[in-house]
């Protein structure tokens, strides 16, 4: 196991941000925390980081607690906050060749990593003029100057656009494919754990509420599938035969949805149901569960909430 | 090899602060331009005699200046002063210039007035003396504790029992004393680059430390294998080098525009260079090693600074302050390092007289830099 935590826990003053949590990470996984903002992930983070020291419990990285082998340590962890600010008025290759000589490695390195990172065309560029989506790969880049066999990333994607975000992610992905490194990132986009992770944990409130891999989590809750539906007809309500599938109507909206637990049946005894009462299909879209529904579950509460 | 690597950390370091340094023009305006600019603007205030303008009153008699050549006052306006009309003031005068090439010119402004006109004048401060002639006697009113009233009399009275060559004093018996080390400018300068040093590396080390704290740069950097301890040498390192050629240069302008010399040791003068920044870069890094906030480091900054600003005898000599204090005041690092950068400068003096001094110096920064480390925050 790379990373390994042990019944861990952390209080701030009248909060406890982390309470117990367990988990390990083995050699070229790639792990996501999801949840809300205040679910103690960025705590647990900075734990496995070395910055904070836990209250109760034991973290080991690579076997090793961080106690007496930070320097090792910090030579096998490669790690981006969640803000960082650098130095303005040095340019992006300046600043990666000054951390580059922190791990000793040389500019043969800042050039791999400037490639690797897609920062080439601003490498030139002062720190102050990057876009918040260049900065973040700038974070990325330093984080990955060290070869990290243990990479973590406290939310790096979040306050980016769209495109900035996916830039990010082929960066790892790639990463993912050419190296042995592990990764742990924090984020609350759950689209960013299930591109990017084989196993996703949900933390709320410092705890875990569950874990596993995206497919696990998604198909063991139930296994139904849910089908959103428009009308072409006006409609106040559906007269329900029969109670499978379960279908509900919302008119305000106009829009219904169903749940189907086995589709070939169900979706003929659906379609029977409009027939009988001379309805005709607008609109049908098959919606896959996610992890915001899941998470809405277990906690009542959307992720982003 | 190791050696090698940890050495290039410490090489980055320095250069990568350098150049953010050097990318800021206005830390060079600021750090360069502004103390010769206020050398030059104080220097210039305080070096050159101005011309005196001492103005006097005459209280009117009965008849007018040009008819009556009987009074003594009259036959001296007559005489050697030339009548002036003052638009702006609606008023005439009777002037007359003594020159003097040592004391500076005097030009002497007679007026005519009455009593009451002139008691006011006096109040205002318009008027210096007032004269007037009863019986071929003249009488000369002012105010014996002003100063400069009384200078104004002893003139005066000397411009009228003169005989001849009334237009320029004889000099001949001053001796001037406004050679090397004597003038304000000599005074001045040596205060402006202890001043200096002070300043910057207050500011300059303290910001910089806080700014990177509290935008979580210093956090980024200790989650690295860099030695931390290197992190503060290199801040410290560019700030001495900064503050070196700040004093090289306001020295350099002094030399050319006013003539300053060094009269002592000067590798005394650079043993005491070091000491004073030693001193100020302990301070900066105690005072920044737990705040992340900017106003409280602002604050904590001219808690230290402004006192020492004020009376450690930069612009003008702190022996002008009541007797108890002087010895509290003469033990601020900053009186320390500007009495003795002066010392050198114009008393001649070396290391015999300033290596205590830098010892001391040295001494406090090294204890401020052990205390800063210990309670320093990174994260």
């Amino acid at each position: 196991m790379i990373i390994e935590t042990r019944e861990v826990y952390k209080s701030f003053k009248s909060v406890h941000a982390v309470k117990g949590i367990s988990l390990t990470i083995a050699e070229g996984q790639f792990v996501a925390l999801l949840g809300p903002n205040g679910a103690g992930k960025t705590t647990l983070m900075e734990m496995i980081e070395g910055i904070q020291k836990p209250d109760k419990g034991e973290i080991l990285i690579a076997g090793k607690q961080w106690k007496g082998n930070e320097d090792e340590l910090h030579h096998i962890i490669g790690l981006s906050l969640q803000e960082t600010y650098f130095v303005d008025k040095l340019t992006v290759e300046e600043t990666l060749r000054l951390f580059a000589s922190f791990y000793g490695e040389k500019k043969d390195r800042v050039s791999e990593v400037i490639q690797l990172v897609r920062l080439d065309e601003k490498k030139k560029s002062y720190v102050i003029n990057l876009s918040g989506g260049q900065r973040q790969r700038l974070a990325l880049g330093i984080a990955l100057l060290n070869h990290p066999k243990i990479l973590l990333l406290d939310e790096p994607t979040t306050g980016l656009d769209p495109n900035a975000r996916r830039e990010i992610w082929q960066i790892l992905l790639e990463l993912k494919k050419n190296s042995k490194t592990s990764l742990l990132l924090t984020t609350h986009y759950m689209e960013e754990a299930e591109q990017l992770c084989d196993y996703v944990i949900i933390m709320d409130k410092g705890n875990i509420l569950k874990e596993g891999s995206v497919t696990q989590l998604l198909n063991n809750e139930n296994s139904s599938k849910t089908i959103e539906f428009t009308l072409e007809d006006t409609c106040d309500f559906i007269a329900l035969n029969e109670k499978t599938p379960e279908i509900y109507w919302d008119n305000k909206i106009q829009k219904g949805v169903v749940h189907l637990n086995e589709i070939e049946n169900d979706m003929k005894t659906f379609l029977g149901i409009l027939e009988k009462n001379n309805l005709h299909l607008k609109n049908l879209e098959c919606r896959r569960k996610s992890l915001d529904d899941l998470f809405t579950s277990l906690t009542g509460r959307h992720l982003n909430e | 090899m190791n050696n090698i690597f940890k050495g290039r950390q410490l090489f980055q370091l320095i250069n990568a602060h350098f150049r953010e340094l050097m990318r800021e023009p206005a830390v060079l305006f600021w750090g360069i331009v502004f103390p010769i600019l206020m050398s030059l603007g104080l220097g210039a205030a305080f070096s050159n005699k101005q011309d005196i303008i001492r103005k006097v009153g005459i209280i009117k008699t009965t008849d007018s200046i040009a008819t009556d050549t009987s009074s003594i006052i009259n036959k001296f306006l007559l005489t050697y002063t030339t009548k002036d009309y003052h638009v702006n003031e609606n008023t005439t005068y009777y002037s007359i210039i003594i020159k003097n090439k040592k004391l500076g010119n005097n030009t002497f402004l007679f007026e005519e007035t009455n009593w009451k006109d002139a008691i006011i004048a006096l109040k205002r401060g318009k008027l210096n003396v007032v004269m007037e002639e009863k019986n071929k006697a003249v009488s000369y009113f002012f105010d014996p504790i002003n100063p400069d009233a009384q200078l104004t009399y002893i003139k005066l009275s000397k411009l009228f029992s003169a005989t001849n060559n009334i237009n320029s004093e004889n000099t001949d018996n001053i001796k001037q004393l406004s050679l090397e080390g004597t003038r304000y400018i000599d005074f001045l300068i040596p205060g402006l680059i202890a001043m200096g040093i002070m300043m910057s590396s207050m500011w300059g080390i303290s910001y910089t430390i806080i700014e990177r704290r509290s935008k979580k740069f210093l956090r980024r950097m200790v989650s690295t294998p860099m030695k931390k301890s290197y992190f503060l040498i290199s801040i410290v390192t560019v700030r001495f080098a900064m503050n070196f050629i700040e004093a090289c240069l306001l020295f350099l302008f002094a030399f050319l525009a006013f003539g300053i010399h060094i009269q002592g040791s000067i590798p005394a003068l650079i043993l005491l260079f070091i000491a004073g920044n030693i001193a100020f870069a302990g301070i900066a890094i105690f005072i920044s090693s737990n705040t992340s906030k900017t106003e409280v480091g602002n604050a904590l900054i001219n808690v230290v600074v402004m006192p020492m600003m004020v009376l450690s005898g930069i612009f003008f000599s702190y022996h002008n302050f009541p007797d108890w204090c002087i010895p509290i005041i003469q033990k601020f690092p900053l009186t320390i390092m500007a009495d003795d950068i002066r010392s050198i400068f114009t008393e001649g003096a070396g290391f015999a007289e300033t290596i205590k001094h830098s010892l001391i110096l040295s001494f406090t920064g090294i204890l401020f830099f052990i205390a800063g480390v210990k309670f320093f925050k990174w994260y």
